[in-house]
C-alpha cells in the first residue's frame, strides 16, 4: 500500500498541486485522472521521486520515502517498476538488453538465468521473439509493451504508468489496459495509472481520484463516475456531444 | 547568474564520483566510450595535426628572414609550439566540436525522451553510469591522440619545411633534437587531462540539464561547444601562467 500525505509542489509561481492525500491499495488499479496540465504527472513524478514535494510525505508500505537517503530509496526502488509517457526505452539498446538492464544492474544471476526472465517478461506481454529489435523498429504499442516488460522484470511491488494510450490507437490502448490490469491481479501489485482516457476509466478504474486545481476534487470507482454530480468531473467525464447524449440514455 | 550554474555544474560532479553499482558493468562501458571517443578520433586529429605543423613550420620561417638566427631554430620552434600549445589547444576544440556535442546531443535526448527518469526510478545514479565512463574514457584517450597530434604535426612541419625549401632536413632535425625540455611534455599532457575533462563534463552538463525537446538538445548541444572552447582557452591560460 502506498499512502500520500498532503503533497504541496510548486514550479515557481505556478502551484500545481496543493496538498494532495491518498491511498492506494495492493491488487487494485489506482487511477489518476484530469485534463491535460492538472499536475498528473508531476504528483506521479512526486511519488516516486523524480521531483521532491515542498510539503507531505510518500509511504511505501509505512516507509517514509520522502525522508530517506538517496541509498535508502535504491532499496524502495528496486521494488518500483514504471512504465513512461513515451515509453523511455534506451535507444541505444535492444529489446532485449532494456528488459535485461535492471537484472545486470542488480541481480547476481548469471546470463541464462536472465535471458530466462527476460524471455518469460516478453512472452508475457505477448512479444516473444521480438528480442534482437531497436526501439526504433518498434510500433508505438510495442514500445509501451516493451516498456511494460522492463518494468516488470525485478517483479515490483509498486507499478507506476504515466498515461498508458497516449498515441495509440483505442484498440492497442484497451490491450495495454487488460495487461496492466492482469499484472496487477497476478501479483498483486499496487498499481497507479495515469490517464485522461475515458475507455481506462470505464474499464479498470477501481480507484479513481480526479485531480482539479491541484486537488483532490472527487475519489470513488468507475462504477460511481457515472452517477456523479460533481460538476467539474462531469465537465471533464462527458466532455463531448456524443458521451453527453450516450449519458442521457444511462 | 553565474554562480547557480557552477553550483549546479559542481553538484552534478558529485554525484558522477559516486559508487558504482557494478563495476564490470561500468568497464563495458568506458571500452565502448574509449572506442567512440578516441578511436573514432584518430582520423580527425590525424588531418588538422599535420596541417598544423606545415602551417607552423611554413610561418616560422617566413618570419625568421634574418641570416643571424641559424635555420635550424624553425625546428625548435615547431616542436615547442606543438608541444606547449598547438596540439593540446588545437585538439581539444576540435574534440569538443566532435566528440563534445555528440555527448551533450546523447545526454540531452535520454533527458527529454524521460530515459534518464527510467534510469533513476530502476535506482540506478544515471550521472554516474552515463557521464563517469564518458569522463574516464576522455581523460585516458586525449592524451594519447595529442600524442598522436605532436608526432604527425613534426612530421608535418618536416614535410612543408623541405618540399618548399624553407629549411634544410638537416636543420630541421637538428633544430628538433637541440635544447629539448621534457617538462613541455608534462605540461602537454597536464593540457590533455585537463581538456579532456572539460570536454566531457560540460558536455555532459549541458545534456543532462536540457530540458523541452528536439530543439532545446540542439541549443544545449550548441552551448556545450561554445562553452567547453571558452572553458579551453581560460584554463590554457591559466596552467600556462602557472606552469611556466
Ligand atoms: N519540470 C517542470 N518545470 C516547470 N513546470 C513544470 C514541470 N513539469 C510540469 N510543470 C508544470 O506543471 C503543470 C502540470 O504538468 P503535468 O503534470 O505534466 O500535467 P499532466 O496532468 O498533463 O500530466 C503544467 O502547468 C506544467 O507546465
Ligand atoms: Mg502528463
Amino acid at each position: 500500500m502506498i499512502e500520500i500525505k498532503d503533497i504541496y509542489k510548486a514550479f515557481g509561481d505556478n502551484h500545481v498541486i496543493n496538498g494532495i492525500s491518498a491511498d492506494f491499495k495492493p491488487g487494485m488499479n489506482n487511477l489518476i485522472i484530469g485534463s491535460s496540465g492538472s499536475g498528473k504527472t508531476v504528483l506521479l513524478k512526486c511519488m516516486v521521486g523524480l521531483h521532491e514535494p515542498e510539503k507531505g510525505s510518500v509511504l511505501y508500505d509505512r516507509r517514509d520515502f520522502t525522508r530517506m537517503s538517496f541509498e535508502e530509496r535504491i532499496e524502495i526502488r528496486k521494488e518500483i517498476g514504471m512504465l513512461f509517457q513515451g515509453s523511455a526505452l534506451f535507444d541505444s539498446m535492444t529489446v532485449e538488453e532494456n528488459v535485461m538492464f535492471p537484472l545486470n544492474m542488480f541481480t547476481q544471476w548469471d546470463r541464462k538465468e536472465k535471458l530466462e526472465r527476460v524471455n518469460f517478461c516478453l512472452e508475457r506481454v505477448n512479444l516473444a521473439r521480438t528480442n534482437k529489435l531497436f526501439p526504433a523498429e518498434l510500433s508505438g504499442g510495442m514500445k509501451k509493451r516493451v516498456g511494460i516488460a522492463r518494468a516488470i522484470s525485478m517483479q515490483p511491488k509498486y507499478l507506476f504508468v504515466d498515461e498508458p494510450n497516449s498515441g495509440l490507437d483505442p484498440k492497442t490502448a484497451i490491450v495495454i489496459d487488460e495487461l496492466i490490469n492482469e499484472i496487477t491481479d497476478e501479483y498483486n501489485t499496487t498499481t497507479v495509472v495515469v490517464t485522461h482516457d475515458m475507455n481506462s476509466v470505464m474499464g479498470i478504474g477501481d480507484h479513481i481520484i480526479y485531480l482539479y486545481s491541484g486537488k483532490k476534487w472527487w475519489e470513488g470507482s468507475n462504477k460511481d463516475i457515472a452517477h456523479t454530480d460533481n460538476k467539474e468531473l462531469n465537465e471533464f467525464v462527458f466532455a463531448s456531444k456524443f458521451t453527453q447524449a450516450a449519458r442521457e440514455k444511462l | 547568474m553565474f554562480f547557480h550554474p557552477l553550483g549546479k555544474y559542481i553538484l552534478l560532479l558529485i554525484a558522477v564520483f559516486r559508487k558504482p553499482e557494478k563495476w564490470n558493468i561500468y568497464r563495458k562501458e568506458i571500452f565502448r566510450e574509449m572506442n567512440s571517443i578516441g578511436v573514432g578520433s584518430v582520423g580527425i586529429i590525424a588531418i588538422i595535426s599535420v596541417f598544423l605543423g606545415m602551417v607552423t613550420t611554413v610561418q616560422t620561417a617566413f618570419q625568421l628572414v634574418s641570416d643571424l638566427v641559424p635555420r635550424s631554430i624553425i625546428g625548435s620552434i615547431v616542436r615547442d609550439s606543438t608541444i606547449l600549445e598547438l596540439s593540446p589547444t588545437i585538439s581539444a576544440i576540435v574534440l569538443a566540436g566532435k566528440v563534445g556535442s555528440s555527448i551533450s546531443s546523447q545526454i540531452g535526448t535520454m533527458r527529454v525522451t524521460e530515459q534518464i527518469d527510467a534510469l533513476e526510478i530502476m535506482g540506478i545514479n544515471s550521472p554516474g553510469y552515463l557521464i563517469l565512463p564518458k569522463i574516464i574514457a576522455a581523460v585516458v584517450m586525449v592524451p594519447l591522440l595529442v600524442i598522436i597530434s605532436v608526432g604527425l604535426s613534426v612530421w608535418g612541419g618536416y614535410l612543408a619545411g623541405t618540399l618548399s625549401g624553407a629549411v634544410t632536413a638537416y636543420d630541421y632535425l637538428t633544430g628538433l633534437t637541440s635544447e629539448f625540455v621534457p617538462f613541455t611534455v608534462t605540461v602537454c599532457m597536464v593540457k590533455s587531462v585537463l581538456f579532456a575533462f572539460i570536454i566531457t563534463s560540460v558536455a555532459a552538463y549541458q545534456g543532462f540539464y536540457t530540458n523541452g525537446g528536439a530543439l532545446e538538445v540542439g541549443i544545449s548541444s550548441t552551448r556545450a561547444v561554445v562553452v567547453s572552447c571558452i572553458m579551453i582557452l581560460f584554463s590554457d591560460y591559466v596552467v600556462a601562467q602557472l606552469l611556466l
